[in-house]
């Protein structure tokens, strides 16, 4: 045991509220471990060509970038717990330059790993129960779900239990492993989805029927990239009985018939947009007919035993409001402006969950460094049962917080430069890695994002303008959502220039909606006035009690568009 | 060719027939799947027969001549190419009770997801075996000692150990 391990087993609130391995979990982990180690000592010695390791590495969350390796580690269902984070913290300084970058997809990627290290990465992961498998590749990804699951107010059952058993289902599946491309599941619980599932290839939504069963609404076919869908419902009700067996279906429909003559038409998305979604339907139904169920049969006791994991931790009985809180609102309007914008309601009296966000004023969206991640550790263990969330926005989420702990927790936070109360604003900017890092991208994303952060610096006016989501790809694989951003940004390359293509009116809720093209691209110099004249005429416009998006939707799309064109007529050269 | 069977190089007993070359009277030999549907008509009863397919094959096409058949080969165009791996499951549910090979440039890696699909054997070409020599192959195979899924060959599952485990 290191030095770290027996300091969390010693911590009187260790993490209780998320899956811990049994010897089985425990030993496949290892084994993936040992096989990827033998797997680069081939490659090194040429028993595996590079276009035969790729795959491998691939399943294994190892990409080749523009500069060097990139690792993507898995943090599934977005649910770390402090000794975790602590982990990522020690990787990052041992074997990368001090940082980590949460990635839209509940994911920490590294970005300069050396191919040899990363067997020994992967062994010092799997000491904390973590690890990088099917992070990249053709085959089912790390399963997502919502970032508030457990402690959401509008919630009818924590989609992580589901999300978890799903995690050891799709774990190196003889079947499904070489797709015809990548397959990415979210689960949500909730009433409001926070898990984007309606633009995944497949999305559940825990449901309840009118006799009071649980079961699963099954939408196909979502997804971002250069062909953007929102998700078609392929089945309206299914018991968790069948849960498996109906992903079996899906799945095997998929690889027989999803096209593998063009990698951009190969998603699942592309298969329901050309047949339709009744012929898929049919198929998956017939498959489903065809399959003995029996094999994949929900096992009660298995479920319940992943379900008992993530019980509830141990809450005290508390009033509803805190009149500490309160009182220090009164004495800190920057404590008070934090608690309003990046606090949420709780399940639970007297609690709250907060957002640590990781988009600092023209930092780089999602990044922390090893030290922030240490105090974002320090920070669950002292005030939140040891547990921390990565939200598909990029931020940290510590999911129980008790109302009379948020101010010390800002103190905390404030010295680390970790409380920026931007929380769903303006400048709480996805963003993918874009050319600064990424060899797919056309254009820079990153830039981008610290130039729009700076122009609204100003927090007061960050707030006014309200909840606004801007999303940023520097390539047409859509990495940073900008589909689903009420502002959408795409980095493209025109003649050898950077040109940036806005889209507004995105959705990523159950209300999804993909976003509209605004116009011509504009040059990167230009986006953050764009961005800013398209902002200022929406409070223009709006009416009381409207998000940018509502006032988009009331007055059409034609005239955010004049914003574009009157940008024009004043002599930029868009 | 080399041929893999159990983690082991071993002798192919069976023969692929070009198409212009006429049937055997007796022996084990390997039809395209064109040219089954004579083969099964006049082919003797000491001739074993077999098959390659393309894995875009429907399942149904070989199911009524599964009884008389012996073999079925699946082609990997590609070794990232997994529909092969779904044809081989279907097949087996149909009840396929023969040899099951997987025939192209399957990487040693790939050794248990074939085998929990229900193959056999693979055929991989020469160049490739001798890359990935028969020590890789067999090692492949004990990777790892158990698998979450259920209902595919192979390994155990990790489900029914716990089930087993509870009950007890």
């Amino acid at each position: 045991m290191t030095a770290i391990d027996l300091r969390a087993a010693q911590r009187p609130n260790a993490p209780t509220t998320t899956y811990r391995y049994d010897d089985y979990d425990a030993a496949f982990v290892r084994e993936r471990v040992a096989e990827f180690r033998e797997q680069v000592r081939r490659r090194l010695s040429g028993a595996l060509t590079e276009e035969e390791f790729r795959p491998f590495r691939l399943m294994n969350g190892l990409y080749l970038q523009l500069h060097a390796y990139m690792l993507r580690v898995a943090i599934p269902y977005g649910t770390l717990t402090a000794r975790q984070m602590r982990r990522l913290a020690d990787i990052a300084d041992k074997w990368d330059k001090g940082y980590g970058h949460f990635t839209t997809r509940q994911n920490l990627q590294y970005n300069w790993p050396k191919l040899v290290d990363t067997p020994d990465i992967l062994e010092a992961l799997a000491d904390v129960e973590m690890h990088a498998i099917q992070t990249s590749g053709n085959c089912i990804r790390n399963v997502t779900a919502d970032h508030f699951a457990g402690v959401a107010p509008d919630e009818i059952e924590d989609p992580r239990p589901t999300a978890e058993f799903l995690r050891q289902w799709s774990s190196l599946h003889p079947e499904f492993s070489f797709l015809p491309r990548k397959f990415k599941i979210a689960v949500t619980g909730a009433e409001h989805d926070r898990a984007a599932i309606l633009v995944h290839d497949i999305g559940l939504r825990i449901v309840r029927n009118a006799e009071g069963e649980i079961g699963y609404q099954v939408v196909v076919g979502g997804g971002l990239g250069r062909s953007p869908f929102v998700g078609k419902v392929v089945g309206d009700f299914v018991p968790r009985h069948y849960l498996l067996a109906f992903l079996e279906a899906i799945l095997r429909v998929y690889n027989r018939f999803g096209r593998r003559d063009n990698k951009y038409k190969a998603r699942i998305k592309i298969l329901v947009h050309e047949k339709g979604i009744d012929e898929i339907r049919a198929a998956v139904e017939a498959e489903f007919a065809a399959m003995d169920r029996s094999v994949f049969a929900h096992d009660p006791d298995e479920f319940e035993r992943i379900a008992a994991y993530f019980a509830p931790p141990p809450y005290e009985t508390l009033p509803p409001t805190s009149d500490v809180l309160r009182a220090a609102k009164l004495d800190a309007p920057a404590f008070a402006n934090f608690v309003d914008v990046n606090v949420s309601a709780h399940k639970i009296p007297g609690y709250a969950i907060v957002t640590v966000s990781l988009k600092p004023i023209g930092g780089v969206p999602g990044d922390a460094t090893s030290d922030q991640m240490r105090v974002l550790a320090d920070a669950s263990e002292r005030f939140g049962f040891g547990e921390l969330r990565v939200s598909h926005e990029q931020n940290i989420i510590l999911p129980h917080v008790k109302q009379d702990d948020l101010f010390a927790l800002w103190r905390l936070l404030d010295a680390a430069g970790l409380a920026t109360a931007n929380a769903g604003l303006v400048s709480d900017i996805i963003s993918c890695p874009g050319m600064d890092y990424c060899s797919l991208a056309t254009a820079r994303s990153i830039p981008i994002a610290q130039a729009i952060s700076k122009r609204f610096s100003d927090m007061s006016r960050q707030r006014r303008i309200g909840k606004l989501g801007i999303k940023i790809s520097g390539c047409i694989n859509a990495c940073g959502h900008h589909h689903v951003g009420a502002i959408g940004i795409l980095g493209l390359e025109k003649k050898g220039q950077e040109s940036y293509q806005i889209t507004l009116g995105g959705d990523p809720t159950f209300s999804a909606s993909i976003g509209e093209i605004l116009g011509p691209g504009v040059t990167a110099e230009q986006t953050p006035d764009v961005i800013e004249h398209l902002v200022d005429f929406y409070l223009a416009e709006r009416v009381e009690g409207e998000t940018f998006i509502d006032t988009w939707r009331r007055i059409g799309h034609a005239r955010f568009k004049d914003v574009l064109r009157r940008e024009g007529e004043d002599g930029a050269d868009i | 060719m080399a041929l893999i069977s159990n983690g082991r190089f071993v002798e192919d007993a069976w023969r692929r027939l070009a198409d212009e070359e006429a049937l055997p009277k007796a022996g084990k030999v390997i039809v395209s799947l064109p040219r089954l549907q004579h083969a099964l008509e006049v082919v003797g009863p000491e001739a074993a027969l077999g098959v390659i397919v393309p894995n875009t094959t429907e399942p149904s096409a070989l199911i009524e001549a599964s009884p008389r058949l012996e073999l079925v080969s699946i082609s990997f165009p590609a070794f990232s190419d997994g529909r092969g791996f779904s044809l081989a499951r279907l097949l087996r549910r149909a009840g396929f009770k023969g040899e099951l090979r997987a025939s192209g440039r399957l990487v040693a890696d790939q050794y248990s997801h074939a085998v929990g699909c229900g193959f056999d054997t693979i055929e991989i070409p020469d160049d490739l075996a001798e890359r990935q020599n028969e020590e890789q192959w067999r090692a492949a195979l004990n990777v790892y000692a158990m698998s979450y899924q259920r209902g595919y060959s192979g390994r155990g599952s990790i489900l029914e150990a716990r089930r087993s485990a509870a009950r007890s």
